[in-house]
């Protein structure tokens, strides 16, 4: 396992990094009154989260509902307008851009969605989806092409090319995850969000979408950003990992180093709280039960967030947050002012 | 836990279980044609015990659970044929007026979305407590003592300063334990937990199945679990019966399925899930989609998708083998499967 870790750093480009996301930060309003709206408080969805993305990488995030991954893929997608930070794809604030720059910045960052049965249009034909990107990018490809290019992608995708005039209705929710991430590369984009591209699928057919995402990485050098709360596939599927809890990032390294050699308690507990399917794991394995549910991101802990839930939680945390940084015990960075090393996977 | 699964046959000729489904069909008869969704299904459930029905969606696992309830929608739902034999008496056949008095006082049921199956409404200890008003006599100030009783049984923080709240005021973990509290409140012997946390995020997950776990032993409970997901079965469950297309396929102790599974099916389903303690390089994968039911395939249901598909399996349905140790499986080499000889 220390030789693939050593192999995925040895193959990270040197370089400049594709997309640096730095100290991103979004807070919606909690307002008060009809007429006179007051703000009353903030709920801190994204609070500072910083990270890089290189080329034909696969990034990770993982955590529980709302720690804010889904709200950080929407600010990504530029849904959103961040409170605070920026995200600099190939050197350009992608928050900054505007007019034509922001549509060619789009077109660069694409989108896979949870759900397949919502996510596609039930009055449009999966020519028409796939093709709608070229509507509104129509320098991508000329009128006369498109049909000749949807059934390209639908190929590329594994479907039927001849399937152009089906609806959605009429594919399984395996196929219909398929054209969803045919449309996402409709516009050749270099990174592709995948805000739990497989959660809503049976787990035969988890498999084959996971292995499609894998093959068209290789195929056309994609990066990833692929948010999940399964940290099975999490792992199967990236190359780093970031692991998030109330809008804070708590540890970030490559999959070796946060699923053998975690550091931060929340992610130590996260990964014993995964069933492993093995009925012999049951008694060796190691077993922390967090008590209660996350608190409410409007009012998060002072200090170290996680510490309400922390057996390790001391005077310390309540008052000085712990920072994203190297700490002595391991090279990856960890937000615990008390990281050490526990082994939680067997 | 006892083991007493290990002598008994799946049919039932060691003693009398508490619950046993015995060839059980469900069919819905819709406008397009006739489904039929379960073809067959016989398992059984013993107190103190966990029995996973592992499946995909359409294999039929809630259906199953519905009839053994008694709230399939009748019509479309049709039961042509089978037992349901609780404590040695067939549901099937009882009157409603009978029928009523075993669902939710000996058999109960627990949903997968909490906040979907609680009334938005009312106030949770009223919710809990309903039962035991309209059906054990209950005043409304006794049934709310004893709705929190139940809320501390299922570690519900602070119950007794929670009782007026409504379900919206609570997580989605804590809503779960609200629909537990609701199913234990007429002391069940059988408790079905359709995808019981699916919903939730793994660490709460943990914790309802802990929970489950240990009102099981607590209460001596016979529980059903009904899920697709292979990392919770692992954890919790003593016996499997895999679903696949309306049939049990595969029906064993949890450590044989997970050593060495008796079906193409379940050995398909294992290497296609990724693992946390360890990278592999690409998944294996079951390839095509499960089947339609109006139109099930000839022979075996799974053979358009299995590797080992040979020319019997496309002509004749295989009945289900027994392998010994209660142990069945539904392959026309379930045998060879198991010596590891089929190719």
């Amino acid at each position: 396992m220390a030789h693939s870790a050593e192999n995925v750093t040895a193959s990270r480009p040197a370089g400049e990094p594709l997309l640096r996301v730095e100290n991103l930060v979004k807070h919606f309003p909690i307002t008060q009154g009809i007429l006179f709206k007051k703000k009353v408080g903030a709920v801190k969805a994204v609070d500072g989260v910083s990270f890089e993305l290189h080329r034909g990488e696969t990034l990770g995030i993982v955590g529980e509902s709302g720690c804010g991954k889904s709200t950080l893929a929407k600010l990504l997608m530029r849904l959103e307008t961040p409170t605070a930070g920026r995200a600099m794809l190939k050197g350009k604030d992608i928050f900054k851009v505007s007019g034509s720059e922001l549509r060619r910045m789009r077109r660069n960052i694409q989108m896979v969605m949870q759900d397949p049965y919502t996510s596609l249009n039930p009055r449009m034909t999966v020519g028409d989806i796939i093709g709608e990107p070229y509507e509104i990018h129509t320098e991508v490809a000329p009128k006369g092409d498109r049909q000749r290019r949807v059934q390209e992608l639908l190929e590329l995708v594994g479907l039927n090319p001849e399937h152009i005039n089906r609806y959605p209705h009429q594919f399984s929710g395996g196929q219909r995850q398929r054209i969803g991430i045919a449309r996402a590369l409709a516009l050749k984009p270099e990174i592709i969000v995948c805000d739990e591209p497989v959660s809503a699928l049976d787990v035969s057919i988890q498999a084959q979408v996971i292995n499609l995402l894998e093959k068209l990485q290789g195929e056309l050098d994609l990066s990833y950003i692929f948010i999940a709360h399964d940290l099975s596939v999490v792992r199967h599927i990236s190359d780093r990992v970031g692991v998030m809890y109330l809008g804070k990032m708590v540890e970030v390294g490559t999959d070796a180093e946060i699923y053998e050699r975690p550091t931060h308690p929340y992610t130590q507990a996260l990964l014993s709280a995964v069933p492993v399917p093995d009925p012999d794991a049951r008694a060796h394995r190691d077993v922390i039960r967090l008590v209660g549910d996350v608190p409410s991101p409007a009012n998060p802990p002072s200090g170290c967030r996680f510490r309400t839930r922390c057996w390790k939680a001391q005077e310390r945390c309540s008052v000085e947050e712990p920072l994203l940084i190297r700490r002595g015990v391991e090279p990856h960075p960890s937000a615990c002012h008390f990281a050490e090393l526990r082994q939680v996977v067997g | 836990m006892t083991d007493i699964h290990v002598s008994s046959s799946p049919t039932g000729s060691g003693g009398r279980h508490l619950l046993e489904v015995k060839d059980l069909y469900v069919e819905f008869h819709t406008r397009d044609g006739v489904a039929r969704v379960i073809n067959g299904v016989s398992y059984h459930l013993d107190p103190g015990e966990t029995l996973a029905v592992l499946g995909e969606s359409g294999s039929g696992k809630s259906v199953t659970a519905q009839a053994i309830m008694g709230i399939l929608d009748m019509p479309p739902a049709k039961i042509p044929g089978g037992q349901i034999l609780y404590k040695g008496e067939n549901l099937l056949a009882m009157s409603e007026e009978k029928r009523r008095q075993v669902r939710g006082k000996e058999i109960s049921m627990i949903f997968q979305d909490a906040l979907s199956a609680l009334n938005p409404v009312f106030p949770v200890g009223w919710q809990i407590s309903e039962s035991l008003r309209t059906r054990a006599g209950m005043s409304r100030k006794d049934g709310l003592k004893r709705a929190v009783e139940l809320m501390d049984l299922v570690k519900i923080p602070a119950a007794k300063a929670r009782i007026k709240d409504y379900p919206h005021q609570f997580s989605g973990g804590m809503r779960q334990r609200v629909m537990i509290a609701m199913s234990l409140a007429m002391d069940p012997k059988v408790l079905i937990a359709d995808e019981p946390t699916t919903a939730l995020d793994v660490t709460v997950q943990a914790q309802i199945m802990d929970l489950l776990g240990d009102l099981r032993r607590d209460l001596n409970m016979g529980l059903i679990l009904i899920t697709h997901d292979l990392g919770v079965v692992a954890d919790v469950a003593d016996r499997i019966a895999v679903m696949y297309a309306g049939r049990i396929v595969e029906h064993a102790d949890v450590r044989s399925v997970y050593k060495h599974p008796a079906h193409p099916y379940t050995e398909g389903l294992l290497d296609s899930i990724p693992r946390l303690d360890s990278k592999g390089t690409e998944l294996a994968t079951i390839k095509g989609l499960p089947p339609n039911l109006m139109r099930p395939p000839t022979g075996c249901a799974f053979h358009p998708r299995c590797k080992y598909a040979k020319a019997v399996c496309t002509t004749e349905t295989p009945r289900s083998l027994d392998l010994g140790h209660g142990r069945t499986s539904a392959c026309h080499f379930a045998k060879e499967m198991l010596d590891g000889t089929l190719r």
